[in-house]
């Protein structure tokens, strides 16, 4: 078995990347695969708490590195899935404590057991950036749709290049289907129209996903009320499996103004 | 914007105007040429041309211009005593 690496970046912080890392591998586990999710933002440990699994921490990525523990060890399983594990960041350590190449030998013993390997990267483009690109075979690049943060992902687009590291596959977090309708959001052509790119995903802005996160139940699990951006999830994983999966439909329900707008502007 | 927008005088909705200035930054970042040293060569291109033509150097523009292949420079020289018929256009 030869599992495949997907690295989860965006250049600027805060637009998702923990999230979505936490969703996929749960999505992607809930597919029937063999999952491990590797928190790479070492020194602020994080996808622990959001795939509440930050009780059952014993050993770490560094403590992997320098040879305190076997790999094995430091796979903690979440119980609530067949085969989903996660290997912490450490957090009194900086990145420095880690390598690409460290990166790369972790990655290539994972991959003999294990369907998936999903990466969470720290903001930046530093040495954090680096160790978390070096094993992947997929780059999956979050942004928002917001100026600094596409601005960042076209900047981690033209890195991706530069390493051999594919153009990489887009999500676009946090889009507000309402902002978009009138006016005042980058639309999903907007974004694409800028940084040139495949679209693997758009979530909307999701309060289940502040509430899955308060609970440590990644949202793809507990799909609160049929919560679209569970579904948006579901459908990356499967995306990622190969799966043509059409986009869910986010335009909001238009009232008569909307609608006479809409025709007048197609005409 | 719409129909409806321009009868009530409306601003150009946000969405647009973020669109527009990212397109802007983005031609600056992907070529690793500040607006400042878009300027340097402008100034650099002026000099040259004016020892062997005619020009007004205001009325030189130098732009990027960018796909998502290539980017490239575009200087735009208009000549004086031309009656507005010819341009040199250097690329
Ligand atoms: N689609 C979304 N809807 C609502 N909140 C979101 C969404 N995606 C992320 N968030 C929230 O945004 C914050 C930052 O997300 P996080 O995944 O930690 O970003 P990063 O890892 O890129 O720094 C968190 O509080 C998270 O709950
Ligand atoms: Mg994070």
């Amino acid at each position: 078995m030869s599992g495949k690496v997907v690295t989860v970046t965006s250049g600027k912080g805060g637009v998702g990347k923990t999230t979505v890392t936490a969703n996929i591998a749960t999505a992607l586990a809930m597919l029937g695969k063999k999952v491990v999710a590797i928190d790479a933002d070492i020194g602020l440990r994080n996808l622990d708490v959001v795939m509440g699994l930050e009780n059952r921490i014993v050993y770490d990525l560094v403590d992997v590195i320098e040879g305190r523990c076997r790999l094995r060890q430091a796979m903690i399983k979440d119980k609530r899935q067949p085969d989903l594990y996660l290997i912490p960041a450490a957090q009194t350590r900086d990145k420095m404590a880690v390598s690409p190449s460290d990166m790369i030998l972790v990655c290539d013993e994972l991959r003999q057991e294990m369907d998936y390997i999903i990466i969470d990267s720290p903001a930046g483009i530093e040495r954090g950036f680096r160790n978390a690109i070096a094993p992947a075979d997929h780059v999956l690049i979050v942004t928002n749709p917001e100026v600094s943060a596409v601005r960042d992902a076209d900047r981690i687009i033209g890195l991706l290049e530069s390493e051999e590291k594919g153009p990489g596959r887009l999500i676009i977090n946090r889009l507000k289907p309402e902002m978009v309708a009138r006016g005042d959001m980058l639309s999903i052509d907007d974004v694409l129209d800028i940084l040139a790119v495949e679209l693997i995903g758009v979530i909307p802005e999701d309060e289940s996903i502040l509430i899955s996160s308060n609970r440590g139940t990644p949202v793809a699990m507990s799909g609160l009320n049929g919560s679209s951006a569970s579904q948006a999830f579901r459908n990356v994983a499967q995306r990622i499996e190969g799966q043509t999966v059409p986009f869910v439909d986010l335009t909001p329900k238009t009232g008569l103004l909307n609608r006479l707008n809409n025709w007048f502007s197609k005409s | 914007m719409n129909w409806f927008e321009r009868l009530l005088g409306k601003k150009e909705k946000s969405g647009a105007t973020a669109k527009q200035r990212l397109q802007m930054v983005l031609i600056h970042d992907r070529a690793d040429v500040s607006p400042g040293l878009l300027e340097q060569i402008k100034d650099d291109i002026i000099e040259v041309i004016a020892k062997r033509l005619e020009i007004n150097p205001d009325t030189v523009v130098v732009n990027l211009d960018n796909t998502a292949q290539e980017s490239r420079l575009v200087a735009e020289i208009p000549l004086l005593h031309s009656n507005g018929r010819r341009r040199a256009a250097v690329q």
